[in-house]
This record gives structure tokens, sequence and C-alpha cells, in this order.
């Protein structure tokens, strides 16, 4: 894992005493609430439907035990005693009050954390693969390239004020499991004739304009990527449009004037800059990497007896490695997911006794780190398959060995009208209700890989275009209505999902979600057709027929 | 108008040109006019809006001693790009920040390329000198190589190891 040197501690102490100087200076009146808020919200901290929020970058969504249990400590002590793990690989608390803030940026920086450009026009936490060190597929680990972009986007001179906010994301695996086309620019490392590069993709997003990431380089050799990044972001800073917030974020400029336009300019930009100058020294780029060495795992035997022994006397384990682990490039090993998704639970909300099990199991048996990922779960990226009993033990006494990764019950959901401002529909209530339908392990093994997305309103935090099966919560004239959209993918294969029609009422949601999946059930090739496998092949209209033709 | 620069207020040189254009000395005209300023023997100083082409400026970069990149709103970030792109194609006359920026802002200016800050007189009395200079002690690093007159962190970790 990354560790602070003396340079990145005295910048995160350095913001840690400029927020408390903004702070004192908007109460003395020298900055306006105008003015303030794109500072706070620099800072991590945004006002919610009933309070502020604040929002703590994990980096990559990688962060270790001791880190995890501050999370903990300021939970309990000044929050109301949890947290809520976003699709962003940050946590956000949503109780904290202004005043303890500059305390609570303090006790992160403690333990090399902090909450800048969580929020605000700027370029956000960067995010990477949750399984990066540890699925087999991946050309090197991404977070080498995440935490150089980390680095070259914290308080980036030019690029704090931005028309709209910038998301990077990066992958090291063909597989994609960053939503890599539904950023800004997404980043792929690659091979070519042997060289590590990187694919570049722009103008992805969700929103209220949905669009998939366009091609913008199919190979850019290592040393140039932040040159590039730094050409790609001063294009969009300077023709991206500005007269209306949501037309401002970057896929509208590669949508206006066409990714080869968009293209040329960068080119351009880039050609005529000191590349040499921006890049990072090879010293820094193998400085880092050094941090990301693969940790020192012993071979083991691909199986345990003692482990196929428990599975069979107890099926709940056994279900729960079946479905919440991830082969590792270390044979012997698995990465697994603990899913923050009980039936009736709030989605990626963990209180602080559960993230302090998690920090001590991550101790015991994951290489003290932990993943947060863009599904809302947490993962243990090195677990040996030894101990993954006592892994399981340690998660069914707080109540997260839910085995349900990727299944119906794993719902993402935004904070909806709960907590958010904007929000025009409950979504949290939502997820529960459809979790407590489908609760048994049994059918939800059946029904197999699904992914449901809610979102609030139409700005899309849950994701609903790219679920599998996507919700979306509008209010029509005091009334929540809810659209449903079908077929949508966050992968490599990503594409967005298209509207059954006109939308149903908070208490149909149910059992229109459960209307759905029969159809498909009655429709699929056999078990191991997966729902977006069987609404490709037969599309809209038999889910359509089966929603609307009695009515 | 308060204008000031890393030392503090400074005085301003730099008179906006009136409907004629004097004989001799140095002024200020709207981008509109640079090229009747072009064909006078004036120090030419020149204002730009912030959608300008910052290309359209290089080939008098020869003529032209002073660019200021109007800030219609201290949240509106394109006059920072602007900076950069100017200096980056070799501009190496005063670059100067015009309009309702913030303190807060102060070191990002200067890192981008920017001499000076011209704020109006509502800013400068809500925000006084002593918050601008005082900003440049809250942010004394930064990662971001290719800089005016700053070692970045990945440098000084080179020098350092």
């Amino acid at each position: 894992m990354y560790r602070y040197d003396e340079f990145d501690h005295r910048f995160v102490a350095e913001r840690a005493t400029e927020f408390r100087d903004q702070v004192r200076r908007r109460l003395a009146g020298h900055l306006t609430e105008g003015e303030f808020k794109p500072l706070r919200l620099m800072n991590g901290l945004y006002l919610q439907l009933h309070a502020y929020m604040l929002r703590v970058a994990i980096p990559y969504g990688t962060l270790g035990a001791r880190q995890m249990r501050q999370l903990a400590m300021i939970a309990e002590k000044w929050d109301k005693g949890y947290g809520h793990f976003t699709t962003r690989q940050n946590i956000q608390f949503n109780w904290p009050k202004l005043k303890d803030v500059p305390d609570i940026i303090d006790a992160l920086a403690e333990v090399e954390m902090h909450a800048i450009q969580t929020s605000g026009n700027c370029i956000r936490n960067t995010t990477s693969d949750p399984y990066s060190a540890v699925a087999a597929d991946e050309v090197e680990d991404p977070r080498i390239t995440a935490e150089l972009i980390r680095q070259w986007s914290s308080l980036h001179p030019e690029f704090t004020f931005l028309g709209r906010k910038f998301k990077i994301a990066v992958t090291g695996s063909e597989e994609d499991r960053t939503a890599l086309k539904l950023h800004d620019i997404g980043i792929q490392i690659v091979r070519r004739d042997g060289e590590v590069g990187y694919r570049v993709l722009v103008g992805g997003g969700m929103g209220r304009t949905p669009m998939i990431a366009k091609e913008l380089r199919a190979f850019l050799p290592r040393a140039d990527l932040l040159p590039y990044l730094e050409a790609a972001l001063r294009v969009y800073n300077l023709h991206g449009r500005r007269d209306n917030k949501y037309k401002a974020r970057i896929k509208i400029l590669v949508h206006e004037i066409g990714i080869d336009a968009y293209r040329d300019q960068v080119e351009a930009a880039f050609a005529s800059m000191d590349r040499a100058g921006i890049a990072a020294p090879v010293e820094e780029v193998a400085r880092i990497q050094a941090y990301f060495a693969p940790p020192a795992l012993p071979e083991r035997p691909a199986e345990s007896p003692l482990i196929e022994q428990i599975k069979a006397a107890n099926p709940e384990f056994a279900a729960w490695i079946a479905r919440n682990t991830f082969p590792h490039k270390v044979p012997g090993h698995v990465a697994a997911t603990i899913s923050l998704k009980p039936i009736g639970g709030a989605p990626g909300d963990a209180t602080a006794e559960q993230m302090r099990v998690m920090a001590d199991l991550a101790e015991a048996y994951s290489q003290d780190e932990m993943r947060v990922t863009h599904e809302q779960n947490i993962v243990l990226p090195h677990v040996a398959i030894e101990d993954l009993y006592k892994v399981w033990k340690g998660l069914a006494g707080i109540g997260l060995d839910a085995p349900n990764k990727g299944l119906v019950t794993d719902i993402i959901a935004c904070p909806g009208l709960d907590y958010c401002a904007l929000a025009t529909a409950r979504s949290i209530p939502v997820a529960q209700r459809i979790a407590e339908r489908f609760g048994a392990t049994e059918r939800q093994r059946e029904i197999g890989p699904i992914q449901i997305k809610i979102s609030g309103c139409i700005n899309a935090c849950g994701h609903h275009h790219v679920g599998h099966i996507g919700i979306l919560g509008l209010d029509k004239a005091g009334t929540e209505s809810y659209q449903i959209t079908l077929g949508g993918d966050a992968t490599e294969t990503a594409s967005l999902g298209e509207r059954t029609g006109p939308g149903f009422g908070y208490d149909q949601v149910p059992e229109v979600i459960e209307n759905i999946i029969d159809t498909y059930l009655g429709l699929r090739d056999g078990a191991r057709e997966t729902f977006l496998q069987t609404y490709r092949r037969v599309g809209m209209a038999p889910f359509k027929e089966a929603l609307y033709a009695a009515a | 108008m308060l204008l000031l620069d890393r030392t503090g207020e400074i005085d301003d040189l730099w008179p906006a040109a009136g409907e004629t254009l004097p004989e001799a000395g140095r002024i200020v005209v709207p981008l509109a006019r640079l090229g009747e300023a072009l064909d006078s023997d004036l120090e030419i100083g020149v204002d730009v809006p912030n959608n300008v082409d910052p290309k359209e400026l290089t080939a008098h970069f020869g003529r032209i001693a002073m660019i200021a990149v109007d800030f219609p709103s201290f949240a509106d970030g394109r006059g920072f790009s602007i900076a950069r792109t100017l200096r980056s194609n070799g501009f190496l006359g005063r670059l100067r920040a015009e309009g309702p920026v913030i303190s807060d802002q102060f070191t990002y200016l200067l890192q981008c390329g920017f001499d000076e800050v011209a704020i109006p007189e509502d800013v400068a009395l809500r925000q006084p000198v002593s918050d601008w200079l005082a900003q440049l002690d809250l942010v004394t690093s930064g990662y971001q190589r290719g800089l005016e007159g700053r070692r970045s962190i990945l440098d000084q970790r080179r020098g350092h190891a």
C-alpha cells in the first residue's frame, strides 16, 4: 500500500490548516457564502437535506486497518455511529457539525487520509479495480497509475475551478470492474509489442445525459500520461460549456464537437507543451511502484480439505464462498467480498463496530488491506483459502455474511430522499423492499448474476442507466414514480438501459421487479444464461408485454 | 480596483485607452482594438475575455507587453488555462488576472503564470492585502511539475533521494 512521505504529510497538513482558515474567514465575513461554497466542496463538505455531509477520499478504494479504525472513531465521535461507502469508493459521514469538521480533517490526516476534491468542480478521487494485485488478467497493478494521477490532480492549479466535476478511473484488466466507460476519462493499462502503456477513453458519464466513453488514444506511452491528461483537461477547461451546469461535463463537449475534433485539439496542445517537464520522473514512478509490490503470499494448495469439510456441513458458508470469493493470482488464496447489503439494510452502510471488525479481519487475514468497491461492498483482497471460515465467522458475528455478491439483493442505491437535497424519490427503502422480497439464498442463487441499481433522481448517482435493471425515482405531481430500464451494463461491454414504458408507484416496485425476473426465468435458455444475456437475445418486447399487457 | 502581486499592493502603470490612442507611452486596449494599437508605437497591453483563443495572440507576443485576462466570476476557471497556454506558447510579458477572483486562488493564479491580480473594490474590502499574502504561506507545496517558479514535490523528492 502507498504510504505518505514527509512531502505528502506536509501537503495534507497544509490543507487542514487552510480549511480551518477558510472557515475562520467565512465566519469573519471575508468570504461570502457563494465564495465559501466551492472551497468547502473542494474539502469534501457538502450540504444535504438535513445536515452537512463529509465525503472522505479513499484513493482507488484501498485502505488499511489503521485507517478503517479511524473512520470508525470518526463515526462514533462526530457522527451517528455509522458511515456510508459510496459508488466512488469513498465514505460519507451524513451528520457532522460544521464546527467539528476541521477536527475531523485533522483526525484523517493522522492516518494519511483527507477529504480533498471529493466534491466540487474539480478532479475527483481516482477510482480503480477492487481486484488490483489479485486478478490474474491484469497487465499491472492499476493503483500505481492511479496514485500518480492522485498526486498530479491534487490541487492542480489549473484545474480546481472546472466547469463541472471530473472523474477518472484506471483499470489494469480487460475485464472491467471500474465502470471505465462511464467516466470522464477512463484509462486502461495495455501491452503493445511488449511495451506497457495506456488506452485512453473520454466522455463517458451518467447523469441526465448518459453516454458511453469513446476512444481518445489507442496507445499512449507510459511516460506521456500526465502531460496527455493535462492536455485533455486543458481543452475541456477552455472549451467545455459554462452556460448550463447540466451541459458542462466533458461528455457534452466531446459529443457536440465530435471525438475527432476534440482529439485534434488535445493532440495539438500535447504537442506544443513541455512534456518532459510535466511528466513524472522515472524515479517517482519507481518509488510509487515499490509501494505496490505484490504481497509475499506463500503458494498454497488450491483446495483446503478442512474448508471442504466445513462447506459440506454448512450450506450458508458454502454459499458465501461460492458467491463472495474471487480467484487470486497466487494459488490457495482468494479475494473475499464483504457484502454491505444485508437483507433489509441500507446499501453501503457500515457501523463503527462493523468497521472495526472488518479492520481486525483485514489485519489478521488479508495483509492489512481492504478495498471499497463501486458496488458499495468491501473486499479483503489477499485471504488464504484455509482462513476463510475464520473470516466468515467474524463477518457472521456482525451481520455482514450475506452470500449475495452480484446477485439480485446486491443493489446499488443512492442516498435518495432520505438524505439528499436533490432527490425526487426514495431509493434506500426501495432497495430494502426488493431485497426483502428476494431474500432467500436459494432463490437468489437460482436467479443468478443480476445487477439492480437505483437512483432517486435523474442525476443518476445510483448508476441506474447501467443496471441490468435500472430504477429511477421521479416526482410526478407530488407522488413518487419509478421508471424502469433494462439491459444496462457498466463493464467492457457497456450499454445504457432502455426504458420499459410508463413508471410505477412506490408500492408497486417490488412486484414489478419480480414480474421482470419471472419473465426472465421463463425465457432463459438454461440456468447458465444470465439476465443480461437473455435480455440481449430476446429484447424488450416480452418484458414490456409482461409489465403492461394486463393493464 | 486593487492591484497586487506577491509583494503586496502595487501601482497600476497601465492606463486604459480612451477614444483615440495617444502618440507615445503605454496603453491597455480591448482585444477588438489590438490591430489599431499594433499600428502605433505604443507599449501595448491588451484586455482579453476568457473565451479568447490564446493562439490568436501568439503572433503578436513581440509587441504585447501585458495581457489582462478577464475573470467574470471566481468560479469560472478558464483564465487559468489561458494563462498556462500563453506561457507555454512563449509569452514573457506581464500577465494580469482581472475580476472578482478570491484570495484562496492567489497561489494557483501565480503558478499558472499570472504576475498580478486586479480585483474590484467590494472584494478588496472583504479580502484585504493581508489575506492574499497569507495565502502564499497556506499553500507552499504541490505535486505538479512545469509551473512557474516552484519546485514540485516530485522534483523535491528526486533531490532528496
